[in-house]
């Protein structure tokens, strides 16, 4: 039997829908039909705002590979519903088309509230709710002008918070007498618009927008709010309450809520037996929610009415929040003001520290209700799910400094840990205990828990460690230290070879894991040419050779050329060479000219004369810096406001050479139009008229990733010296083989915390990093000059001990487009499997 | 057995792999920090590519091994099982070290 589900709105809360019904049901009794009225599919709104700070609208979509592929699911984007014909059981879009439907779900979200200001219709009044609306902020922001916010709540600070990532100076207007009213008592208001203050974000309060004006052109020029003060600004945001999508309702004869939304019970249905309402659109029983968590409970509830599992209510809401403001913790939780009859009030401030904390307690002073954080949050992940709970210790030691916090062990079974996707501790207890998960990442991909806001995942570490669950950090069965311990213990004991450090701190000979990491680190505090002595060993074939090892055991050349730069002769020097020694060449993705297919033992004639044309070392082999890749900017273009070429080169010839846990990569675009890809690099350098702009941890490997922005509007030397720091951070802290991306990932507040560590020096390292990276600039030789003056070096690069100059039969050439490729391998079979089929 | 002397003892440096072409034939000699000697064919049975001298030396629960450096697998110096995929094996072949120079045992 197949019938038609139509689901109007593809938000959040729209999508949840399709991924419940689709992993419940397996008979595949539905066709699901999605009727989004926005141009991008199903994305993250909660995580909206970073949308301005690095991360794509890609990054926050919500549509996996597997549902946009799924047979059952139709989606149609940019397609609105214009009306409900109930009789038919029939939509209608807008373009006349017409979808039968034997369930209908309306999900069609909510509208900004824009209060009816004189003006607020202007060109440069601007909402904040969409991935387009975020796109017109972005064109009309410009850096250094002032930029208004109309509302202080929530997405009003955040909307701030965004506008002051474009580099606009922000003024935030709120009615109330304190900001974000509905979450935090007065207590927390006050040092909540203190702290917010000290961002550099101007806070006016107790007063409201009273006209917006026009300038010449009709644009917005400035608006004059009650208390008279005029803020001169061309960019104006609401920001300042939402309200209900229930359009659809009244025409087709729906119930509308007394506030608004469409009219639902408690199982999410409406008045017809046929139609469901669910996420910030349905009014439930009079009631709309405003977060996501209670939509994708809606969700559920509708998904097992559908599959006739069973009729569970929606069971009401969490409205918890956490505001994701830059650099202020807020949270507020429960009962917030204290409504319940009898509740008390326990209230820690302290105004020099600026943290202002405030539980909510049963008239018995056992349960907790809710609570307030302002100023530091790190309670909020463990109190929130105690909400209805017997508190485990006394409120104090829940909340001072001193105190020892609540573990989750004090957690019941049934709390729920991750309030955005209704995941209880039992529920990860279960996936751990039974092995389904045996890291955060695995409790992820099972539970879903902590994979929207993320706020729980300090929990989700602590659960795993009441479970007994031990995530090893040794770098193999060596070495049980991580590869940030063995650095800090060769930087600390000076030691310098491998062999010591294996006696010293470790067990047995050492293996392919090891020794790299190893020599990586040891290249990286300064030892000497990375083929002496002992350290020959130590290195992954591609630095034994100073070239990659390619399929067939022969290897590319690939010499460093500066941001892409490089002259006639160089070039035809490279053609030389590449053609004496029959060589196939093709140029790189990152601006180098690659020589393949050279024999190890004409490794060194190649290089000797590359190294006469004065080519030195690129590198390629190496966990090391790779390429800084670069537009043509101010020299050519006629869009490029800074040099980005001799700033590419200036970068690439600093950092050459560097070791690190992987290979770094980065880019250097002359203007925001990015012509060199910056983004896509370990970090990134984009031109700005104000100075330039630092991305990092963009180049996922397999996952891809946009690098996301660190600082804004550098100079030449503070650039250099961000890039210093970051570096080298990175550099000693890192796993093996972590790039970038997943190294910032693995700090519990992500970018955050590198960017406390490297731009406002939170752990006093700054210098120090910054000095190691001079100290390797200074310390810089050409690996292959090493070799190249080395008899002994030199005798290592044979094709055999006894026969240095016979070439090794294994390698074969056959010809493609005029260039040698490597000639197809057949392999034998292993003996075995043939001994094996010859018994059978 | 006849033993072909192949080259001095101090070719092969310890911790270290090298190829040398014994009867037409290569073949990856390798010393440990023991003073072990190791000899394995040169050739990947998962690639075809002649590189397994090239690969890291270490050891796996104190088996000795090499690790190919094209792949990664590992195999165990003393019998060329690969540790990876019990199934592959590299042939190996008797070595011994006698009056400085390095002998490979052929036959
Ligand atoms: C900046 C920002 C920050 C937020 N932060 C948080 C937070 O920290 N925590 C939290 O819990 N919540 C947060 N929210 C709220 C959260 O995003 C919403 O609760 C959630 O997105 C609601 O999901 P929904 O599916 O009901 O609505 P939406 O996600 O808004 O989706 C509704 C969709 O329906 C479409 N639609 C409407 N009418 C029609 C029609 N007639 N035809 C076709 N399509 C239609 C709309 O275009 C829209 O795409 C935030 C919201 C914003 C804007
Ligand atoms: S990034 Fe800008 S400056 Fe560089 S080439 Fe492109 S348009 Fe020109």
């Amino acid at each position: 039997m197949n019938r038609t589900l139509v689901i109007i709105g593809h938000g959040m809360v729209g999508h949840r829908l399709i991924e419940d019904v689709r992993t419940r049901d397996e008979a595949g009794t539905w066709h699901i039909v999605v009727l989004g009225e926005e141009t991008h599919p199903a994305y993250d709104r909660v995580g909206l705002s970073s949308y301005l700070d690095g991360k794509t609208a890609e990054d926050l979509g919500l549509v996996t590979h597997e549902v946009a592929t799924d047979p059952r699911v139709e989606l149609r984007t940019g397609t609105t519903v214009a009306g409900i014909d109930r009789h038919h059981r029939r939509v209608t879009t807008t373009d006349g088309t017409t979808i039968d439907y034997d369930a209908l779900v309306l999900a069609t979200g909510s509208r900004p509230f824009v209060p009816p200001v004189p003006g607020h219709e202007l060109p440069g009044c601007h909402v904040y709710r969409t991935l387009d609306d975020l796109d017109a902020i972005r064109a009309a922001a410009t850096p250094g002008r002032t930029g208004v916010v109309v509302g202080g709540g929530l997405l009003g600070l955040e909307a701030a918070g965004a506008l002051q990532t474009l580099g606009m100076d922000t003024h935030i207007v709120e009615m109330a007498p304190r900001l974000m009213p509905v979450q935090v008592d007065e207590g927390g208001g006050h040092i909540l618009g203190r702290l917010i203050g000290d961002l550099g974000l101007h806070v006016h309060t107790g007063t409201a927008t009273e006209t917006i004006h026009a300038g010449e052109h009709g644009h917005v020029e400035a608006v004059t709010l009650t208390d008279g003060i005029v803020l001169d600004t061309d960019t104006v945001v609401f920001s300042a309450g939402i309200r209900p999508r229930d359009d659809l309702a009244e025409p087709a004869g729906l119930g509308r809520g007394p506030r608004g939304g469409i009219l639902v019970d408690e199982y999410c249905r409406t008045g017809d037996e046929h139609i469901w309402a669910i996420g910030e659109c349905a009014a439930v029983d009079g009631h709309c929610y405003g977060l996501v968590a209670p939509g994708y409970s809606m969700a559920t509830a509708v998904a097992e009415q559908l599959l006739e599992n069973s009729d569970t209510p929606f069971g009401g809401a969490d409205t918890a929040t956490k505001l994701k403001l830059l650099g202020v913790d807020v949270a507020s939780f429960g009962d917030a003001h204290a409504g319940t009859e009898g509740a008390l009030e326990v209230v820690y401030a302290n105004n020099a520290a600026g943290n202002y904390t405030k539980l909510v307690l049963s008239d018995d002073a056992r349960t907790l209700l809710g609570g307030v954080l302002v100023g530091d949050a790190t309670a909020y992940a463990t109190l929130r799910p105690l909400v209805g709970h017997e508190l485990p210790a006394a409120p104090e030691q829940l909340l001072l400094p001193e105190g020892d916090g609540v573990g989750t062990g004090a957690l019941p079974d049934e709390a729920t840990v991750c309030s955005c996707n209704n995941v209880s501790k039992a529920d990860i207890t279960e996936v751990v205990t039974t092995q389904q998960a045996g890291d955060v990442a695995g409790i992820k991909a099972c539970t879903k828990a902590g994979t929207s806001c993320g706020s729980c995942v300090p929990m989700l570490k602590n659960l795993l460690g009441e479970c007994g669950v031990q995530v090893s950090k040794a770098l193999c069965e060596h070495f049980a230290q991580s590869r940030a311990e063995l650095f800090e213990i060769v930087q600390v004991t000076g030691i310098t070879s491998f062999s010591e450090l294996i006696d010293r701190h470790g067990n047995g000979r050492g293996c392919d894991i090891c020794k790299p990491a190893v020599a990586s680190i040891l290249a990286s505090l300064g030892s000497p040419h990375i083929l002496d002595d002992e350290q020959a060993g130590l290195q992954d074939t591609n630095d034994r050779f100073l070239a990659n090892m390619q399929r067939n055991g022969t290897y590319s050349v690939v010499p460093r050329v500066p941001g892409g730069e490089i002259t006639p002769d160089k070039l035809i020097t490279l053609g030389k060479v590449a053609g004496e020694f029959g060589l196939y060449t093709k140029i790189t993705g990152g601006q180098r000219i690659d020589l393949f297919g050279a024999r190890v033992e004409h490794l060194p004639e190649i290089w000797r004369r590359l190294a006469e044309a004065g080519f030195e070392s690129g590198h390629a082999y190496g966990k090391a810096l790779r390429t800084v890749k670069s537009c043509v900017g101010t020299d050519w273009c006629r869009y490029g406001v800074q040099d980005s070429v001799t700033m590419a080169i200036r970068l690439e010839l600093r950092y050459r050479g560097l070791r690190a846990p992987h290979k770094i990569k980065a880019g250097v675009s002359g203007c925001a139009r990015e012509c060199a890809e910056a983004r896509s690099k370990d970090f990134g350098v984009i031109a700005t008229e104000q100075g330039w702009n630092l991305y990092v941890g963009g180049n996922g490997g397999f996952n891809p990733r946009h690098a996301e922005l660190l600082a804004t509007d550098l100079t030449d030397e503070e650039l250099v010296r961000l890039i210093d720091r970051f570096l080298m951070f990175y550099v000693r802290t890192a796993d093996r083989l972590q790039r970038t991306a997943a190294w910032i990932e693995s700090f519990d507040d992500g970018l955050e915390h590198v960017r406390e560590v490297v731009v406002d020096d939170s752990l006093g390292i700054a210098e120090e990093l910054a000095e190691a990276m001079d100290r390797h600039t200074r310390n810089y030789t050409d690996e292959w000059s090493g070799v190249l003056e080395d008899p002994e070096k030199l005798s290592r690069f044979v094709s055999f001990v006894n026969a240095p100059g016979a070439p090794d039969p294994t390698i074969e050439f056959t010809e493609q487009r005029g260039q040698i490729r490597p000639a197809p391998v057949e392999l034998p079979l292993p003996n075995v499997r043939a001994e094996q089929e010859v018994s059978a | 057995m006849k033993w072909v002397p192949v080259c001095d003892r101090e070719a092969v440096p310890p911790e270290y792999g090298v190829a040398a072409l014994v009867d037409g034939r290569a073949v990856a000699l390798f010393r440990t920090a023991e003073d072990e000697l190791f000899a394995v064919d040169n050739v990947d049975p998962f690639t075809g590519a002649g590189v397994i001298s090239r690969g890291i030396v270490g050891d796996r629960d104190g088996e000795p091994t090499v690790a190919s450096p094209l792949l990664k697998h590992v195999f165990s110096l003393r019998s060329g099982v690969c540790l990876d995929e019990p199934s592959t094996q590299l042939p190996t072949f008797p070595i011994r070290h006698r009056q400085g120079s390095v002998e490979i045992g052929l036959g």
